[in-house]
């Protein structure tokens, strides 16, 4: 509920099939990316005059084992329909696509996802269904946007590629489900290895949105999770200001401008776009058996939620740390069994996953991959290592995590630097007799109360920035504070 | 020229004694063309002599050392909606006017493989649409038989250009009867094959689940020579299927295939309605001949058959205005300057100025029938019927060995007579849709000439069993003993 209104939010998640080698209606490479400009096309592609599409029959196996895993159901024969809109990016401008119809048919119906927004909150979000067709090509506004430019370009590498609509129901309530939707659905479909949705515009989402039961908008084309958390919250705080101030929302299509971090109005939605589909009489119905179904079934990797409770029951995470690990991609959850596997520690390791490099690599908005390759396996180890024998503390630890991702430092140069522990009591000893000089009040303080000791060694370690080992400051300071006076 | 070697299997025969009669045979087809052709006007794009001569000296060095494939030495003509490699393919339209195509089509792939020779390609109705070939940007065809008259379409150029000795033989296409509608009417011989047993790659489409690619020619024989080359399955082409062939063998001995205890039916609503008297009486005329050679003739009622050319048009117009969307000017063909314009109004000019009349009629239609609200009440009305259609026609060729008919309900009409009217022009592919909704092969005989033109009958068959077919129309073709024939036009070259 926002303010009193209740919020409803729809997604229709895009999701290229990239483990397929050719795309989904001809045999160009499904690996489109960093080639010149329409140099991945062939006549099926272009949609040239006489050209005919053939399935990509690995793609049925693909698309089958999403549904599954999404607890879908598939339908028993695979329909190709045409779906009619004119645009320059859709070469025959008509797309191959599925539709819920008399005589056709999603690839799969129903469904759920369970989602975690909150600890100790699940929520089941419904699947309405599941759709394979082909990715058109792409628009290339040559200044940047399509304002700046005079003209625009259009690129075909792209252009029938196999692609999943996934579509829910309007069951997620606020932006931060809609994210943890999504990071769910992508951990899925990359525990599936169907997706590798790090891949650039591997993924889109358009997201509906309705406040207060009012008209729906659709904002399209959202590139990560955490924009579309952004474009709905955006989006819904100013769908609440226009119901405020006594207006209507109206029914349309609105862009997600990243860069401004707001939506723009697209076209008017008053009429429904007419798509005059019709089953594609050049693609034969493709019967989905039994057969293959039980075969999918059974080569099932493992998935999500088991891993999460793997990851429970053999490292003895909480829930929570299991979630935010194996939702932040399957990466991440790899990284971490990798480590764990060379290192132990799991409770350490899992912690410094989620609370430390979870962390700087949204600060620092990087790749979780390239925060994954900066700090390896190896430099984690190392860290580990020092951190177990005493070599740095805590707080070091945390130290070296930031400079490892931030500044991709080796480990071993900061302890070659010095960058550790002191545990020599002369020198700490020098560094107390400063402290207690300079902090007369404090002192007289601690003498009272002994919970100010903790301020103290907090300017220990200020001095020594965060060096001083903690226990042995501690013990220091209480013993010069006896022989200053009496300390209970 | 001797008669004999008209033919494409004559042909053959003699190349097989002399392969250096095909420099003789070329001059002798150019001469034909230089004389009639203007008259005629059966090729959009006509390739020039030398380039011919040059391809036959590899065919005929390949005749010498016999390695020659099955259709060495034939001068083929291609219908301009399929698409041909560094050569242009129009469709008829204005739309494509300037497509030279960057890929050939399975079926030209395979005739030259078999070392044909592509004389050129013909003249038809824009984008397939219509059965007189008066719809094209360019020009109309004229029939040989008669230059007042219509030859027929929408493969109007192929069959004249056979018809006329301008190619030994040409591939047409049929959705509705484009094949067998200017067979029959320049008194050659059109095989529409089974759905799928000829790949549709490369062919550009206007209805997809009813578009076939498929002979013409002088024979039965010549037919079936050809369709064995260009059948069987193709992976470029989902919907096609393997092909059992044989089909020369079974033109050449038909009883080795068929039973000696034929039976035809008649489907009394094809011969009934809206047929011209010349036209039924000498189809009558035929049928009396085929019982007296102990074909048993069996009439019957379809009643379904009625609604067969509504379901025919429905299905083709919705299918042709999807395939027919991407032409906007934007990879190919016509266009219009895209300056100061935006997309939208871009492909608005050029797809009002690249279509024809006819083509924009059918994709209106056939964007109605599709739309929202009335999808139920025609396009699947139509699906509807074209199944009752099927499995009607289905069980009476259970019982029978083909459906016979005229193919065409009237005589070659004048040019203008049934263009102006859509209505009167759509009702002469009454017989022809029947095999096209259903997906069944079908051929056109010549069986008669009335008034000085040519009269033809159709044999509808069974699916996949086009050796049977084309068996029982050798049969029927020697019953009738008319072939080959050659039109007043050209006849001093024969």
């Amino acid at each position: 509920m926002y303010s009193g209104f209740k919020v409803m939010i729809g997604l229709e998640v895009h999701a290229q099939i990239t483990s397929l080698k050719t795309k989904l209606f001809c045999s160009c490479p499904s690996n489109y990316r960093e080639k010149a400009p329409n140099t991945n096309v062939c006549p099926v592609c272009l949609g040239l005059p006489g050209s005919l599409p053939v399935l990509n029959k690995k793609a049925i196996e693909e698309a089958v084992k999403v549904a599954l895993a999404l607890n879908s159901t598939p339908n028993k024969v695979l329909i190709f329909t045409r779906k009619h809109y004119f645009y320059p990016d859709l070469p025959k401008n008509y797309q191959i696509s599925q539709y819920d119809g008399v005589g056709s048919a999603p690839l799969a119906k129903g469904g759920y996802i369970v989602i975690s927004p909150t600890r100790g909150v699940e929520k089941v979000v419904r699947i309405r269904r599941i759709n394979v067709e082909e990715d058109p090509g792409r628009i290339v506004y040559p200044y940047g946007s399509i304002s700046a430019s005079p003209y625009s370009l259009i690129d075909y590498n792209r252009s029938g590629i196999a692609l999943l609509e996934i579509v829910t129901e309007p069951d997620l309530e606020s932006p931060r489900e809609a994210r943890c939707f999504i990071l769910k659905l992508l951990s899925i479909l990359e525990h599936l290895g169907v997706t590798d949705p790090k891949l650039e515009g591997a993924v889109r989402v358009d997201a509906n949105v309705s406040v207060g039961g009012g008209e729906r908008v659709e904002i399209k084309n959202i590139g990560s999770p955490k924009d579309v958390e952004k474009a709905l919250a955006y989006e819904i705080a100013r769908q609440l200001s226009i119901i405020r101030s006594g207006g209507k929302v109206i029914r349309e299509t609105r862009h997600w401008d990243k860069s401004k971090g707001v939506t723009i109005a697209g076209r008017a939605k008053e009429l429904e776009e007419d798509y005059r589909y019709f089953p594609d009489p050049d693609l034969p119905a493709i019967p989905i058996d039994k057969s293959l179904i039980d075969k999918l079934l059974s080569e099932l990797p493992e998935l999500p939620d088991e891993r999460v409770n793997r990851l429970i029951q053999k490292y003895g995470l909480t829930r929570y740390v299991a979630s935010v690990i194996v939702t932040s991609g399957k990466d991440l959850a790899d990284f971490f069994e990798e480590v764990v596997r060379q290192c132990g520690s799991p409770q350490l390791v899992s912690s410094i996953l989620v609370n430390e490099l979870l962390r700087w690599v949204d600060e620092l908005n990087v790749d979780l991959r390239e925060g994954i390759k900066r700090l390896n396996k190896d430099r984690l180890c190392k860290i580990i290592s020092y951190y177990n024998n005493n070599l740095i503390n805590i707080k070091l630890l945390k130290n070296y995590i930031k400079e490892v991702i931030v500044n991709n430092a080796e480990p071993e140069a900061l302890v070659r630097q010095g960058y550790v522990t002191i545990r020599d009591y002369r020198v700490l000893e020098a560094v107390i007799d400063e402290v207690i000089r300079e902090n007369p009040k404090a002192v007289s303080d601690a003498l009272k109360n002994p919970k100010v000791i903790n301020y103290l060694v907090g300017q220990v370690m200020l001095k020594t920035k965060c060096r001083a080992d903690p226990r042995i400051t501690n013990e220091l300071i209480v013993r010069r504070l006896r022989s200053l006076g009496n300390v209970s | 020229m001797d008669r004999e070697v008209l033919t494409l299997s004559g042909l053959r025969a003699k190349l097989a004694e002399n392969p250096r009669f095909l420099y003789e045979y070329i001059e002798f087809i150019y001469d034909v063309i230089d004389a009639i052709e203007g008259k005629v006007k059966a090729f959009i794009t006509l390739r020039g002599k030398d380039d011919v001569l040059r391809e036959a000296d590899r065919v005929v060095d390949k005749l010498i050392e016999g390695r020659a494939g099955r259709l060495a030495g034939a001068l083929l003509a291609v219908k301009d909606n399929i698409v041909t490699k560094g050569l242009r393919t129009t469709c008829a339209s204005k739309i494509l006017s300037d497509f030279i195509p960057p890929y050939n089509a399975t079926v030209v792939e395979r005739i030259l493989r078999e070392d044909a020779i592509i004389i050129g390609k013909t003249n038809m109705d824009e984008f397939a649409m219509g059965s007189t070939t008066e719809n094209s940007a360019f020009f109309p065809t004229r029939n040989p038989w008669d230059l007042s008259r219509v030859p027929g379409g929408s493969s109007g150029g192929s069959a004249a250009a056979v018809s006329a000795l301008e190619a030994t033989a040409a591939l047409g296409t049929d959705t509705g009867g484009s094949v067998r509608a200017p067979a029959a009417f320049t008194a050659t011989v059109g095989l529409k094959p089974t759905y799928g047993l000829v790949s549709r790659y490369g062919l550009i489409a206007y209805a997809s689940s009813m578009d076939q690619v498929g002979p013409i020619g002088r024979t039965v024989t010549d037919v079936s020579i050809i369709l064995d080359v260009i059948s069987g399955r193709d992976v470029k082409d989902a919907t096609s299927a393997h092909s059992r062939g044989g089909y020369c063998e079974a033109a050449v001995e038909p009883f080795k295939v068929l039973h000696p205890k034929l039976r035809v039916a008649v489907i009394e609503e094809l011969v009934v309605e809206g047929v011209e008297k010349p036209v039924k009486h000498s189809f009558l005329r035929t049928l009396r001949k085929l019982e007296s050679n102990g074909i048993e003739v069996v009439w019957l009622s379809m009643p379904i058959s009625r609604y067969s050319l509504p379901a025919y048009y429905i299905i083709a117009m919705a299918e042709a205005s999807s395939n027919l969307a991407r032409y906007d000017g934007i990879r190919y063909g016509f266009h219009e300057s895209v300056e100061g314009r935006s997309w939208y109004e871009v492909y608005t000019n050029v797809r009002t100025r690249g279509f024809g009349k006819e083509v924009k009629r059918r994709i209106l239609l056939g964007s109605f029938v599709l739309s929202a609200g009335y999808y139920d009440e025609y396009y699947l009305r139509a699906s509807k019927v074209r199944k009752i259609v099927r499995d009607s026609l289905l069980a009476i060729l259970r019982e029978h060995d083909a459906v016979i008919s005229p193919t065409m309900p009237v005589l070659p009409p004048k040019l203008g007579e049934r263009i102006a009217d859509p209505l009167k022009l759509y009702a002469i592919d009454i017989n022809t849709v029947l095999a096209n909704l259903a997906g069944v092969p079908a051929i056109s005989i010549p069986s008669d000439i009335v008034n000085d033109l040519p009269v033809a009958v159709q044999l509808i068959g069974n699916e996949f069993d086009e050796v049977s077919l084309v068996a029982l129309a050798r049969v029927v073709e020697g019953i009738i003993n008319l072939a080959p024939l050659v039109p007043p036009l050209v006849r001093r070259y024969v």
